[in-house]
């Protein structure tokens, strides 16, 4: 087996007294598009943030044998794992292809970053097509709508070479087209990484998801398959007893962004 | 016919800048000296010293964002070392290798400090003008940007470093020559610097410097390493999630505008004769930043011609309206923050650019 | 005791001065992002307001009471002129603010040499604080009490008006979130002219004992506004008690130093403590708690 995974125990993030996170663990495996779900103030992004150095943790968090709670954060993005987060943010002032190239610099000596740009990479040309931005490459990236964005945004971390992605709500705000799309887009790379995704949207959890954690009040509820997660009472629970309309099966509008995500 | 447009407009952007920085070499080197007398020739001399200063500054403020408020003191660490292998030229001219500045006879007892010594040395000195200024900025840049102090707090920070260097000089004059400051040299290494033809010289060194600079930075905002430091400006955390650790980014930037300001310093010295306090304080430094901020912090030519512009602006003033020229530069810093925040070389595209419609992808 | 009792006395009167200028600092800086590098020329104001009713109420005994309310009216008005003629149209660039200012204070510095002269004038100390009293063998002014109390007095009202007043709410409200004390019907506008008026009134009050101490000069705001941002960079933002603290610790260690060793290595060697700090200390030392990266 390789060490390509991972691996959470008893995370634990203590804001001044407030466990945001408290005793979690998770394994993460490659290859499986794992989704990340819970009510406002379950401690999704905590979590990321923790896994990725913005914020002090304790308990262990592990990628190829190192620890990532002692790490610095550009470190960890050395080490393979890459985030977005919940507004994308890229340059705006630099085309698209820019951003995409960016992004490759940390695999750079520092005599290639004196120079300038020459023609494109390959794996910057193979980023572009992946995420099917090949025909906005010279666009300024502020232009771009905001799917695009997020797209632009996974480009980069392919460009990254990440092998852990880390994505906060990739298709909030999208159209229904552009979240089939998104869909696609993380299942076909997700065969060779680990993906993980934080969403609200159940329709495209129950679409897409490989694996579903559900979590609550910083700990995790449940682990396991949409159809698991979803006949389990205590997520039923959670759900329910926060908001009397809906059913099990449409947790949906339990979610913290279930207005602008809903598009019922 | 839309591709040889294209491949025009994308030369045009790579080598359009290299012309700008041809027809500024031109009019230093070529027209200037043609043309001017050997008095105003020597101010522009110093004016260009002022410029290769700013050209770091643009790279630090405009393209990094970092307002470097004390570029005075890397400024003074050049034209201080060059002042000192100076002094020491003219006093071994007269009195021997032995031979101790004037200066130290005259407040001191005569005795030099040995730190001075080395400076006997031509090459040390040389050494000296680029490494110090490298090692003072690699110290602290590296203090500052690792524990994440930014914005107002780092332009305080280094305003109140030229504060305190300036302090120091004065304070010392058995050392430094004090509010003095170092003056009265007689020769630049060996040249003898009451020469017309010498001044000269000195004057095409300083501007030769002022465009090697210009390649350098032009080289730099067209490297990677230049998207990069203006995409640490705009969203430093974000750089982070690259892999990037944004101090080193910062740094060598920082770095290298310390070089620039510490060679300008050290052509300055022996194109105005003198080094002292008043030329590297904190005022001095506020007054290197005025020309960048005038001429466009984050343009290539514009720092270098802003500070040609207030260089020649403050001589200009000083001889028509000789209390005057604070209102000038205060006024200076008020209508162009304000009203041109990018500077005059972009207030035509940006004027342009209001009236162009907002382009969006849908 | 008078190695130690010189400058620990001494130094206190120091940072009481540079409390005064630093918390007029704190307040524009923390409310509004602004850096007001003219905050050294509004306490340049207040020192040129005393000389001036020196010169109208000529009892320097009363003179002095007259001078603090109306250095803190001089001086404010002078800020509120800054913030409706030029500040207000920079929130969006705070750290423009900085150079613009710069601006501002090469005008006043000037202006004050071409009305008063390049040279300072003196002011005179009234009787009431003119003498010393011994402690512990360090004859310590009764100036130095004075700017002293004039600090504590300055720190309460400020804290009066904060804590107190509604005013102070919106201000409070303001610092905290600007957006939602927008939203919940504050107008940050009249509130941020307050601040600026209020902040830089304090500076006028310093400016009245600044004078006492070196009489007025068109220079003087130069010679505080370094130390009292050191103060603000070092106390950190959002309270007043780090500002408190910075602004003692400032002058009470700058005291020490200049002791040891000379006033302008004691300038050096405060700067260089400053930044040793804010290794353990920095302010940039933030988590980020934010969904996105602001």
């Amino acid at each position: 087996m390789n060490d390509d995974y991972l691996e959470i125990r008893g995370l634990t993030v203590d804001f001044d007294g407030f466990k945001a996170i408290d005793g979690v663990d998770l394994t993460l495996l490659e290859g499986q598009l794992h989704f990340l779900i819970g009510p406002n103030g379950a401690g999704k992004t905590t979590l990321v943030d923790a896994v990725t150095g913005l914020v002090p943790a304790t308990g262990l968090a592990r990628y190829r044998h190192q620890d990532l709670l002692r790490t610095k954060s550009h470190r960890i993005v050395r080490a393979g794992i890459g985030r977005t987060f919940q507004t994308a943010t890229v340059f705006e002032g630099l085309s698209v292809l820019q951003n995409l190239d960016i992004a490759g610099g940390v695999h750079r000596t520092a005599w290639k970053m004196a120079l300038a740009r020459r023609g494109t990479p390959s794996y910057v040309e193979e980023a572009l097509e992946t995420v099917g931005l090949s025909g906005l490459r010279d666009k300024p990236a502020g232009v771009l709508a905001h799917g695009q964005k997020q797209w632009l945004e996974i480009g980069m971390l392919l460009v990254q070479d990440a092998r852990v992605m880390l994505l906060d709500e990739p298709v909030a705000g999208m159209s229904a087209e552009e979240r089939e799309e998104t869909g696609e887009l993380l299942g076909r790379i997700g065969r060779e990484r680990t993906i993980v995704v934080i969403e609200h949207d159940m329709d495209f959890v129950r679409s897409y998801a490989d694996v579903v954690t559900v979590m609550h009040a910083g700990k995790v509820l449940a682990e396991g398959s949409v159809a698991e997660i979803q006949a389990n009472a205590r997520v039923q629970e959670v759900y329910l007893g926060r908001q009397h309309k809906t059913s099990g099966a449409e947790m949906s509008s339990g979610a913290e962004s279930s207005q602008e995500a809903g598009h019922a | 016919m839309k591709n040889l447009l294209q491949t025009g407009q994308r030369w045009g952007r790579t080598w359009g800048p290299l012309l700008g920085i041809v027809v500024v070499a031109i009019a230093l080197l070529v027209v200037a000296p043609a043309v001017l007398s050997p008095f105003r020739l020597n101010n522009l001399g110093k004016y260009v010293c002022w410029a290769i200063a700013g050209v770091g500054i643009g790279l630090a403020w405009g393209r990094g964002g970092m307002l470097v408020m004390g570029q005075g003191v890397f400024f003074g660490l050049g034209g201080y070392a060059m002042a000192m292998h100076l002094k020491l030229e003219a006093a071994m001219a007269t009195g021997g290798p032995d031979a101790v500045p004037d200066f130290m006879v005259l407040y001191g007892d005569g005795t030099m400090p040995g730190w001075w010594e080395p400076f006997r040395s031509g090459t040390f000195t040389l050494f000296a003008v680029l490494v110090l200024p490298a090692i003072a900025a690699t110290i602290l840049g590296f203090a500052i940007f690792k524990r994440r102090v930014k914005g107002a707090y780092f332009a305080i920070l280094t305003q109140a470093l030229a504060v305190a260097f300036a302090t120091l000089l004065v304070a010392t004059i058995k050392q430094t020559g004090g509010f003095n400051g170092l003056n009265q040299f007689t020769q630049f290494f060996g040249y003898n610097l009451y020469d017309p033809v010498n001044k000269k010289m000195i004057y095409s060194i300083a501007a030769v410097l002022l465009v090697v600079c210009l390649v350098v930075v032009w080289q730099l905002y067209r490297s990677r390493f230049g998207e990069l430091l203006v995409a640490t400006r705009d969203a430093e955390e974000r750089v982070r999630f690259l892999g990037h650790d944004p101090a080193n980014i910062k740094l060598v930037a920082f770095v290298v505008a310390a070089v620039m300001a510490s060679i300008g310093g050290a052509m300055f010295a022996p194109i105005t004769g003198i080094v002292s306090p008043s030329d590297v304080d904190a005022t001095a430094s506020i007054f290197l930043i005025a020309g960048v901020a005038l001429g466009g912090r984050s343009l290539l030519l514009g720092p270098a011609l802003g500070a040609l512009a207030v260089g020649f602006g403050r001589t200009f003033l000083s001889e028509s309206f000789p209390d005057q020229w604070t209102y000038f530069l205060g006024l200076l810093f008020i209508v162009v923050i304000l009203f041109f925040p990018s500077g005059l070389g972009s207030a035509w595209s940006q004027l342009s650019a209001r009236l162009r419609p907002k382009e969006t992808v849908r | 005791m008078d190695a130690f009792t010189t400058p620990l006395l001494a130094g206190t009167a120091t940072g009481a001065l540079l409390l005064i200028a630093a918390l007029g600092l704190a307040l524009t800086f923390g409310q509004m992002g602004v850096i007001n590098m003219a905050h050294g020329e509004f306490l340049m104001a207040g020192a040129y307001t005393t000389y001036l009713t020196q010169q109208v109420v000529t009892n320097t005994d009363l003179s002095i009471i007259v001078a603090l309310p109306a250095a803190f009216l001089v001086a404010g008005a002078l800020g509120l002129l800054l913030e409706v003629a030029i500040i207000q149209w920079m929130y969006r660039r705070p750290l423009d603010t900085l150079l613009v200012t710069v601006g501002v204070s090469l005008l006043l510095q000037q202006l004050a040499k071409d009305v008063f002269g390049a040279q300072g004038d003196p002011v005179h100390t009234p009787g009431w604080l003119d003498g010393n009293i011994d402690v512990f063998g360090y004859h310590w002014p009764y100036r130095q009490m004075f700017t002293i109390l004039l600090a504590v007095g300055a720190l309460a009202a400020l804290g009066a008006l904060l804590k107190q007043t509604s005013y102070g709410r919106r201000i409070r409200a303001t610092v905290q979130n600007r957006d939602l004390a927008e939203t919940v019907g504050v107008s940050t506008r009249v509130v941020d002219r307050v601040t600026f008026f209020v902040g830089s009134g304090l500076a006028g009050v310093g400016g009245v004992a600044v004078s006492l101490i070196s009489g007025t000069n068109p220079n003087l705001g130069t010679t505080y506004i370094i130390s009292a941002f050191l103060v603000v960079v070092a106390g950190g933002l959002g309270q007043l008690q780090g500002t408190v603290i910075a602004a003692f610790a400032v002058g009470i260690v700058t005291a020490f130093l200049t002791d040891w060793f000379n006033s302008s290595m004691a300038q050096v060697l405060t700067f260089a403590l400053v930044v040793i700090f804010l290794q353990i200390r920095p302010q940039g030392l933030f988590t980020v708690r934010t969904r996105g990266l602001a």
